[in-house]
C-alpha cells in the first residue's frame, strides 16, 4: 500500500501497519485518500502515550503483548460517528414493521438486533419510539440487543451519558424531557430506558452472531469502509442471523444491490431488504 | 425561502445566528428584545422564531405569552435558545409554548437539526 501526501514524519510503513491492524480486526479499510485521518485520529493517543510520532506507536504496538494498545488505537480510528433517530424515516418504518411483526408472532418476543451501535443512539431511539406505541415494557416490548466492535463505545452506550451537543442532535426536546435527567452538559438516559436493551460487545467480521433468530437486524453506516469481499460474508452472516421474512435495514445511501443474493428489496418496508434462502450448490449436471 | 426571526439581545449572537441560517437558505430577520420581536412578528410572521430567555424590556417567556395572546393568524414555531440548560427551565419553556429548545452554546448541526425536528428545515 503507498500513501501519497502524507504530512507529518510517519513513514508509509507506520501507516500501512496501522491500517493493516485495523482492517484485521475490524474489516474497515482506510482508502489512500483518507489517510491523513489516520494521523488526526491518532493524534491524541500519540500524545496520552508520550509518543512523538505514528513511528514510535508501531514500535510500541509489536512490543507490548497485552493488545490493549491495539485495542487503543482500533477505537482512535473507526468513525462512531451517530445520532439519535438518524434518518427518522427509516427509524418510524422499523417501529411500524415491528408493530406488525410482533402482532404476527403470537406469543413469543419479537426481537431486534442493533448491530454497529455505537454511542447507542441508535437502539435508545428504537426504544423511545417502541414504547410511544405501546411496545414499552412487559409481553410485547420486543427484545433489543445492541452490539458493536468497540469496547470505548459500548462502555458509553450502557453508560447511557450524552454531552449537551450529543443529546440535542436528532432528539426532539419532549423525549428529551421524558426519557432523559439531566442538567447542562451531562445528559443521562433514564434506567427504565437504558434496561431494555441488551449491550454486547460483537465483531461482524470476526464473531458468530448473538444466539437466536432475528426479526429485524440494523446494520447502518458500517459496512461503508469493508472490502466487497467482506461484505458479502458479512451479508450471509446477517442473513443467517433473520428469521425467514425478517428485514434488514442498512443505513442511507447503502445497498445490497449487486452484493449479494441473500437479500432483496422488500416492497411491503421500503428502504428494507428480506433475507432469501441461500442458493442451493449447483447441481451436477447428469445428461 | 423559510424566513426566522432571531431574537437575541447579544448582536454578536444575533450575527452568529443569522451566518449559520443563511448558509440553512433562511432569509434572516433581527429583534434585540421580546418586545421588538412581538411588533415584527404582527407586521409579517416569520416562520421560525429562535428566542433568547433574558432580555430587557421582554423577555423570551413574556413574548411567547404575548405572542399566545396577540390573537396571531399563523402562529410560527418557537425555538428557544439560551444558556439555561436546567431541566426546570425546558419544561417551563415548552409548557408556554415553545416547540423546541436548543442550549446555548449552539452549532451549526445542533440549529440545523431543532430546525428539521420543527419541520422547518
Ligand atoms: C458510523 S457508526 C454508525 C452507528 C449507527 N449504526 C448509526 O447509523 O448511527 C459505525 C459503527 O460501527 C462499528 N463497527 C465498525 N466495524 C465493525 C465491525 N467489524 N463489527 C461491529 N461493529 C463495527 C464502529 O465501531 C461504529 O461504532
Amino acid at each position: 500500500m503507498h500513501f501519497p501526501g502524507t504530512t507529518l514524519a510517519a513513514s508509509s510503513s507506520a501507516m500501512t501497519i496501522i491500517s493493516a491492524l485495523l482492517e484485521q480486526r475490524t474489516g474497515q479499510q482506510i482508502a489512500a485518500n483518507r489517510a491523513w485521518r489516520i494521523e488526526t485520529a491518532l493524534k491524541p493517543l500519540l500524545r496520552e502515550k508520550g509518543l512523538a510520532s505514528l513511528d514510535q506507536l508501531v514500535a510500541q504496538l509489536v512490543v507490548t503483548r497485552t493488545g490493549e494498545l491495539g485495542d487503543q488505537v482500533v477505537d482512535a480510528l473507526l468513525n462512531q460517528e451517530t445520532s439519535f433517530f438518524r434518518d427518522s424515516a427509516v427509524l418510524d418504518m422499523i417501529a411500524d414493521a415491528t408493530k406488525m411483526i410482533q402482532a404476527e408472532a403470537a406469543g413469543r418476543k419479537v426481537r431486534i438486533w442493533s448491530s454497529g451501535c455505537s454511542t447507542g443512539q441508535e437502539p435508545l431511539s428504537l426504544a423511545m419510539l417502541f414504547d410511544e406505541r405501546g411496545m414499552g415494557e412487559g409481553a410485547s416490548a420486543p427484545e433489543i440487543v445492541a452490539t458493536d466492535v468497540s469496547p470505548a463505545a459500548l462502555a458509553r452506550a450502557r453508560a447511557g451519558h450524552f454531552s449537551q451537543f450529543e443529546i440535542q442532535r436528532g432528539l426532539p426536546v419532549r423525549r428529551m424531557m421524558t426519557w432523559f435527567d439531566g442538567n447542562g452538559g451531562d445528559w443521562a438516559a433514564k434506567p427504565e430506558l437504558l434496561r431494555r436493551i441488551q449491550f454486547r460487545q460483537h465483531n461482524l467480521t470476526a464473531d458468530a452472531p448473538p444466539p437466536g433468530k432475528f426479526d429485524v437486524v440494523l446494520c447502518r453506516n458500517v459496512m461503508l469502509y469493508f472490502s466487497p469481499d467482506v461484505r458479502r460474508d458479512v451479508f450471509a452472516i446477517l442473513a443467517a442471523a433473520i428469521r425467514p421474512n425478517g428485514l434488514l435495514v442498512l443505513g442511507a445511501g447503502e445497498t445490497v444491490i449487486g452484493l449479494t443474493d441473500r437479500f432483496r428489496p422488500c416492497d411491503q418496508y421500503r428502504g428494507a431488504y428480506r433475507a432469501v434462502e441461500a442458493a442451493p450448490a449447483k447441481r451436477a449436471a447428469f445428461g | 425561502m423559510k424566513t426566522c426571526l432571531v431574537v437575541d439581545d447579544s448582536k454578536v449572537i444575533r450575527k452568529v445566528a443569522r451566518h449559520i441560517l443563511e448558509t440553512l437558505d433562511f432569509e434572516v430577520r433581527e429583534a434585540g428584545d421580546g418586545r421588538e420581536a412581538l411588533d415584527s412578528c404582527l407586521a409579517e410572521a416569520p416562520d421560525v422564531i429562535l428566542l433568547d430567555w433574558n432580555m430587557p424590556v421582554m423577555s423570551g417567556m413574556d413574548f411567547l405569552r404575548a405572542l399566545k395572546d396577540s390573537g396571531i393568524a399563523r402562529r410560527p414555531k418557537v425555538v428557544f435558545c439560551t444558556t439555561e440548560n436546567g431541566m426546570a427551565y425546558i419544561r417551563a419553556a415548552i409548557e408556554a409554548g415553545a416547540d423546541e429548545y436548543v442550549m446555548k452554546p449552539f452549532d451549526r448541526e445542533t440549529l440545523e437539526s431543532k430546525l428539521q425536528i420543527v419541520g422547518v428545515a
